[in-house]
């Protein structure tokens, strides 16, 4: 294909129009990744400035590092802990949202208004209801005998904690892309499968969850990935400690680059939070999309 | 045809304990900051305030600077959304409209800055930044996210939607290509348009790392990042930080209600396939 006079001016005009964006990314975006690998690779000044080429020596550090294996640890804890409970409490809500009632639509912006709620807002609420002394959910659970911990000082509890208040946060969201999904099965399929009989659970395990994976799986990934770049729970609740539990991937990226000035190591991790953000997106495109039943 | 009375019943009992549930930590934030600071500390946790009173409010304003840090987040926001729509909507035009080689591959190239979390990117940015000498500046917190691949890949669908006769009429009339965008592709997306806006604003104005790393100044900070900080300044007074934090979700809570479905549109785009 010969590339004509006419091409050149049609994809001039074309640039021309994509222009400010494409500038945007290559200055925000891309510019940056490429730098990130390339800082990873270097010894840094406190400055950012790279001075010595260090070959994989950060990489072959974090690998030696048990700060590190167990911040891998607390950011799988926390996700697992996060994203199966939200999906979970959201598809029951947006089942119970899926009804033709009178008035319907003040309790879907009810149940979905932590979209609009900032992880900021959330966090302090949460660390509110979570004061051993002050808060309301120990007392909650002093009345039915338990002894709450003391949420954001032990380990074991902080990640926990950080966890409750993502899986509120998430909800909002989940709930709407559920909704959708359930609002998008027709009333036939149910008709017919309780006319064979399906109740209850039943109805709700196989014919209802089937028919939402495509939503279900979309979320996996999106909460997935959405947790593993969670910063602003961690800052505001528990700053990363107590003794590093919530220490998460994000967070030592800006502990280990913006207290400690060490730019080149925090840049090493940064590629690794790219690669799996990189895994989870190519297993939704490759795998998921072709598994999932589709209508 | 309607349901007899008691399931009815049954399925609004269900929908009002689930929505008071969800709801809870909200309405929690704002009972709390009616209370008096003896009240927050009273033991069992009060959940209604006894004498409700605006104290906590007041004292917010003289505590720190809300109103700058409302500004600071309204005007980033909303360069941000203004910046966004300009980048978004002529690269989606071309997009849409303009046939040039390698349309495709730079489609892609778009769609791949979704796949780069801004974390991972986040220490060559903030570099750039502060050599620009934009540490503590509104183009320092808006620029970075003027462009935006999720508005252009919803615009575009958008743009699809419009009927290629009104391109081929225009252009026998001899209106130009600038032209056409701005009479005729504009106006006809504006659903789409109101979409990429509220999705901006919400996405910048509840920010909180970035604005944290570039912003030093007390006048420069933003909501989020100032009401965090009345945190690790007042511990104790509880009703006064919740006042602060009914004050910064006031904001954004308005926005959902008026646009909810502006907002539903724009999520299910990438989730139900049609």
């Amino acid at each position: 294909m010969r590339f004509t006079r006419r091409d050149a001016r049609e994809l001039g005009v074309g640039l021309a129009y994509l222009a400010p964006s494409l500038i945007l990314f290559v200055a925000f975006v891309f510019y940056p990744l490429a730098r990130t690998f390339i800082l990873s690779l270097y010894n840094t000044r406190t400055t950012g400035v790279p001075t010595t080429f260090a070959g994989a020596d950060q990489y072959t550090e974090l690998l030696s590092s048990p700060t590190f294996r167990d911040g891998i640890v607390a950011t799988t804890f926390f996700a697992l802990y996060t994203v199966p409970v939200s999906i979970a409490v959201s598809l029951i809500l947006a089942v119970m949202l899926n009804q033709r009632l009178r008035g319907i639509n003040v309790f879907r912006t009810m149940m979905s208004s932590t979209i609009a709620v900032s992880a900021a807002v959330g966090s302090l609420i949460w660390l509110l209801l979570f004061n051993p002394s002050l808060g309301l959910l120990n007392y909650v659970l002093s009345l039915v005998g338990v002894r709450g911990p003391d949420w954001l000082t032990q380990p074991g509890a902080a990640i926990i904690a950080v966890s409750i208040t993502s899986v509120w946060l998430l909800l909002g969201t989940n709930i709407i892309v559920l909704l959708a999904g359930l609002q998008g099965v027709p009333e036939e399929i149910y008709e017919a499968a309780r006319l064979d009989g399906a109740r209850g659970l039943r109805l709700f395990l196989r014919i209802t969850v089937p028919l939402v994976s495509p939503s279900l799986f979309f979320l996996l990934v999106v909460d997935t990935i959405n947790v593993l770049q969670s910063f602003t729970q961690i800052h505001v609740m528990t700053k990363g400690g107590p003794v590093d539990a919530t220490r998460t991937l994000v967070y030592s990226i800006y502990l280990d680059a913006f207290q400690n000035f060490q730019f080149g190591f925090a840049s090493a991790q940064a590629v690794v939070l790219f690669g799996i953000v990189l895994a989870l997106t190519a297993l939704q495109f490759g795998v998921i999309e072709r598994r999932v039943h589709y209508q | 045809m309607r349901r007899p009375l008691a399931p009815r019943i049954l399925a609004y009992s269900v929908l009002v304990l689930g929505a008071i549930v969800v709801a809870f930590p909200l309405l929690f934030a704002l009972s709390y900051s009616f209370m008096t600071p003896s009240e927050v500390a009273t033991y069992p946790p009060p959940i209604l305030p006894s004498s409700p009173n605006f104290d906590n409010y007041g004292t917010v304003f003289a505590t720190i600077p809300i109103g700058r840090y409302l500004l600071n987040s309204f005007v980033v926001s909303a360069a941000v959304v203004v910046g966004q729509l300009a980048t978004a909507s002529l690269a989606a035009y071309a997009f849409s409209f303009l046939v040039f080689r390698f349309r495709t591959l730079l489609f892609f190239v778009f769609l791949s800055t979704l796949m780069i979390p801004w974390e991972a990117t986040i220490i060559p940015n903030y570099i750039t930044i502060r050599t620009l000498g934009w540490l503590d500046t509104y183009q320092g917190l808006a620029v970075p996210f003027m462009a935006t691949a999720f508005g252009t890949f919803l615009l575009r669908q958008a743009f699809l939607q419009i009927p290629r006769e009104l391109w081929d009429s225009a252009r026998i009339d001899g209106a130009s290509s600038l032209r056409f965008f701005r009479s005729m592709v504009l106006p006809l997306a504006r659903p789409a348009l109101g979409t990429v806006a509220i999705y901006g604003f919400l996405s910048t104005y509840n920010q909180y790392f970035w604005p944290l790393l570039i912003t030093n100044e007390r006048l420069m900070r933003t909501t989020q990042v100032g009401i965090a900080q009345l945190r690790d300044e007042e511990t104790l007074r509880w009703g006064l930080i919740m006042a602060g934090v009914v004050m910064v979700a006031v904001p954004t809570l308005a926005l959902l209600v008026l646009g909810q479905r502006q907002l539903i549109r724009g999520l299910t785009a990438g989730a139900v396939k049609g």
